[in-house]
């Protein structure tokens, strides 16, 4: 492995570790959002990382599921 | 020779395991280092991982990698998204980690750590990850449903009733009980009060500042009330040393007890991103890193184990509390054993993430097993200080006295050597006025940590810092899942009573929102002010309560396992789940009759109730009741108590006669009756 494909494999850990860590409070990968919405709905107008930021708060907060002990 | 050399190293992982736990568990009479029981953890996880969870997921439950998952099939880029494996881990695991693995541990000690430990990772292995991977199994096959889904829809819908009505009273009981934790912790605890207090209005400016001056950045914003968390431990501590401010915030049980119920309401009818968002942040990162950190902190400095590996109170009647080894270690030690709360989580958000049906068994399996380590941390920090200190802080002041001079005779007399002066020096190390009488876990804890962390970070002077820090780590996820489990409660409660008057069931309706939030609160407020005032401790009767709950909802999620499996037509491998579902039966429904009828009043919730109606009819009073109503209410609640551990074993009782059904059913069938959805093939760029 050469220090390129090195510091490409660091930075790929990098951005695991932030969306996990983003995941962590439920909030998803925006990126892959627009990805999909992009694909398969090319038609719709996505919502603004603004907008999804409030839509997936609301969603984690709303629903009947707790927290574990 | 390939079969050798893909085996030989695991052979060896074995054995340093076993010698790890020889040491542990023979060590008579000279200390042992806790890094014994961190070797020997991680060699029972490895080779549980490498071997049984492989049986599990390739023979037991056949996962298929070219299965279409439901983050596939309904991929929305919001609820269902294909995750990367060890992206979905780390989410999955701060969901299930929480404060029963930190609690359960450091009230089992008062056995020594050997019971304990030995518990955690039998527990484990045969049953809570085995649970969890299988929760998350079934749920990914079926859409990603939830537990109450699950159970309705393989074996029917009036088990799914009761099921659903067993956890909405269970999640009762852990609001009261993690409330109860707070309560204990801060009482007469200016610096510990003054601090979790300012995480309020931390979080109401976090909350502002991400709504409306810069949306959505949660890196940044977690970063400042990090920083401004760090600014209010100083600021108790200002607090503590200032003979003008500490007074006023200087509280008992009860005033503090009215201020969570208060706290409790307004925080669950305000939006949530005011308030519940932004806390839930700070408590989510702080937890991984302080976890993290006590991992390291433990490497470091490998603190010597002080507990004896077993106590005298192995045998029964501890001072934390009562009850004889079987079955009550098995209900105290919940989580990080084994926690039916975790199959709400494993039929949850997780199941709708899975990119590919094989990454159950790492995520599922593998999850549990890190939560497992976080309980065996615990108990190493809860066993590395003087258990002198450990008993006075745990044991109630009906039992050793409430002065140190008293608490160190008591404790003496049970061969456990401590002067006043050391109770009065470690309280003042640690930057408080008593550090007697404060059962709970999370206080016991904290000295624990800060033992550990200031021989890493800060010497002496940073001891009270420490134990400051490990109480605002503890009280401020404490206070996220009370407020979101309040809310939780609420939906769960409208969605019930729904069924009776249709307009309680409109969540955007404020008055219905507010009526069930009400009802919600004072249920649990009602168990908390009850352990508050209890004469042997609070924890004595609450913690059992949740654990035989918790347990019982494990077992109901492992029968549903079962019967899963027969339904597949794979009943020859259906002992996984049977067999720890049947010990789970066993020590739960022991410990409810023994809550119920034991005659030993410490134990037995009528046997107590008895004890105080008897003096009430004499006319004399028993402490610490000092009116005949005050007695007449502790009788109340001993019966009320009893009343709830019948109910959560009819709960149980009918789940298990519907499984034996379903079992029943499904052998009788000649075809497999699982109702999964129907296979698709993966994507083939997915697989």
């Amino acid at each position: 492995m050469n220090a390129a494909q090195l510091a490409g494999e660091v930075q790929q850990a990098g951005r695991y570790l932030v969306q996990s860590l983003r995941l962590m409070v439920g909030v998803p990968d925006y990126g892959t959002y627009l990805r999909h919405m992009a694909a398969t709905h090319p038609d719709q107008e996505p919502m603004d990382y603004e907008a999804f930021f409030r839509e997936r708060q609301d969603a984690r907060y709303g629903s009947r599921t707790g927290r574990c002990c | 020779m390939p079969f050798v050399r893909r085996h030989l190293p695991w052979l060896l992982v074995s054995v340093l395991g076993a010698f790890a736990l020889a040491v542990i568990a023979l060590g008579r009479g000279e200390a042992v280092s806790a890094l014994w029981v961190v070797v020997a953890a991680v060699c029972v996880y490895l080779i549980a991982y490498r071997y049984y969870s492989l049986f599990l997921a390739t023979k037991v439950m056949g996962l298929d990698p070219t299965r279409k998952t439901p983050a596939w099939t309904h991929n929305d880029g919001l609820d269902y998204v294909p995750t990367n494996k060890y992206v979905l881990y780390g989410h999955h695991f701060a969901a299930i980690a929480g404060a029963g693995p930190l609690v359960g541990p450091v009230l089992a000690a008062q056995m020594g750590y050997l019971p304990g430990l030995l518990w955690i990772l039998a527990g484990v292995v045969f049953a809570g990850a085995v649970q969890d991977f299988i929760v998350l199994f079934i749920s990914t096959r079926r859409d990603g449903r939830s537990l109450g889904d699950l159970v309705k829809q393989e074996l029917g819908t009036v088990p799914g009733i009761i099921a659903l009505f067993g956890a909405f009273m269970i999640m009762i009981i852990i609001l009261a009980v993690l409330a109860l934790i707070v309560v204990k912790a801060l009482a007469d605890s200016p610096w510990g009060t003054f601090t979790v207090g300012a995480t309020i209005p931390v979080a109401l400016f976090m909350g502002i500042y991400l709504r409306f001056i810069r949306p959505g950045r949660i890196g940044e914003v977690s970063i400042i009330g990090f920083v401004l968390l760090m600014l209010s431990i100083l600021g108790g501590q200002w607090v503590h040393e200032n003979p003008a401010l500490a007074p006023w915030f200087t509280f008992d049980g009860k005033a503090l007890t009215w201020m969570l119920i208060g706290y409790g309401f307004i925080a669950s009818v305000l939006p949530v991103w005011l308030l519940l968002a932004p806390r839930d942040y700070l408590s989510t990162f702080l937890k991984i890193g302080t976890i993290l950190a006590l991992a390291i902190g433990i490497l470091i400095v490998a603190p010597e184990l002080k507990m004896p590996a077993m106590t005298k109170f192995a045998e029964g009647n501890g001072p934390v509390w009562s009850g004889n080894l079987f079955p009550f270690l098995f209900i105290t030690i919940a989580c990080g054993a084994v926690s039916g709360f975790h199959a709400l989580i494993s039929s949850g958000t997780t199941p709708k993430m899975l990119e590919n049906e094989g990454h159950a068994r790492f995520i599922g399996y593998g999850g549990m097993l890190a939560e497992s380590f976080v309980a065996v941390m615990a108990l190493v920090a809860a066993s590395c200080i003087e258990p002198g200190i450990y008993f006075a802080m745990n044991s109630p002041a009906a039992l050793v006295g409430s002065t140190p001079e008293t608490v160190a005779q008591t404790l003496s007399t049970w061969g456990f050597v401590i002067t006043p002066d050391v109770l009065i020096q470690t309280a003042k190390d640690v930057g408080e006025n008593t550090i007697l009488a404060r059962a709970g876990g999370a206080p016991t804890l904290a000295v624990g940590m800060a033992h550990i962390l200031h021989q890493v970070v800060g010497g002496q002077a940073m001891m009270a810092f420490w134990y400051h820090f490990a109480i605002l780590f503890e009280a401020l996820f404490i206070l996220t899942a009370v407020d979101a489990g309040t809310r939780a409660g609420r939906f769960m409660l409208q969605d019930l009573l729904g069924t009776f008057v249709p307009a309680l069931k409109r969540t955007d309706s404020l008055p219905a929102n507010l009526i069930a939030t009400g009802l919600c609160v004072a249920a649990w407020g009602y168990f908390l002010y009850q352990g508050v005032g209890d004469p042997l401790g609070g924890i004595n009767t609450l913690w059992p309560l949740f654990g035989i709950s918790n347990q019982m909802l494990a077992a109901v999620a492992l029968m549903l396992g079962t019967v899963v499996l027969f339904r597949m037509k794979r009943g020859q491998y259906a002992w996984t789940t049977a067999l720890p579902a049947v010990w789970l039966l066993a020590c739960t429904l022991t410990a409810g009759w023994q809550k119920i009828f034991s005659a030993d009043p410490k134990v037995g919730f009528l046997a107590h109730a008895n004890k105080y109606a008897d003096a009430l009819a004499q006319g004399t009073l028993l402490a610490p009741a000092k009116t005949p109503e005050a007695m007449s209410r502790i009788v109340f609640n001993d019966r009320l108590d009893a009343a709830l551990c019948a109910l959560f074993i009819g709960v149980v009782l009918s789940v298990l006669v519907y499984s034996v059904k379903g079992v029943l059913d499904a052998r009788a069938k000649s075809k497999p009756s699982a109702s999964e959805t129907p296979y698709q093939p993966m994507p083939e760029a997915a697989r």
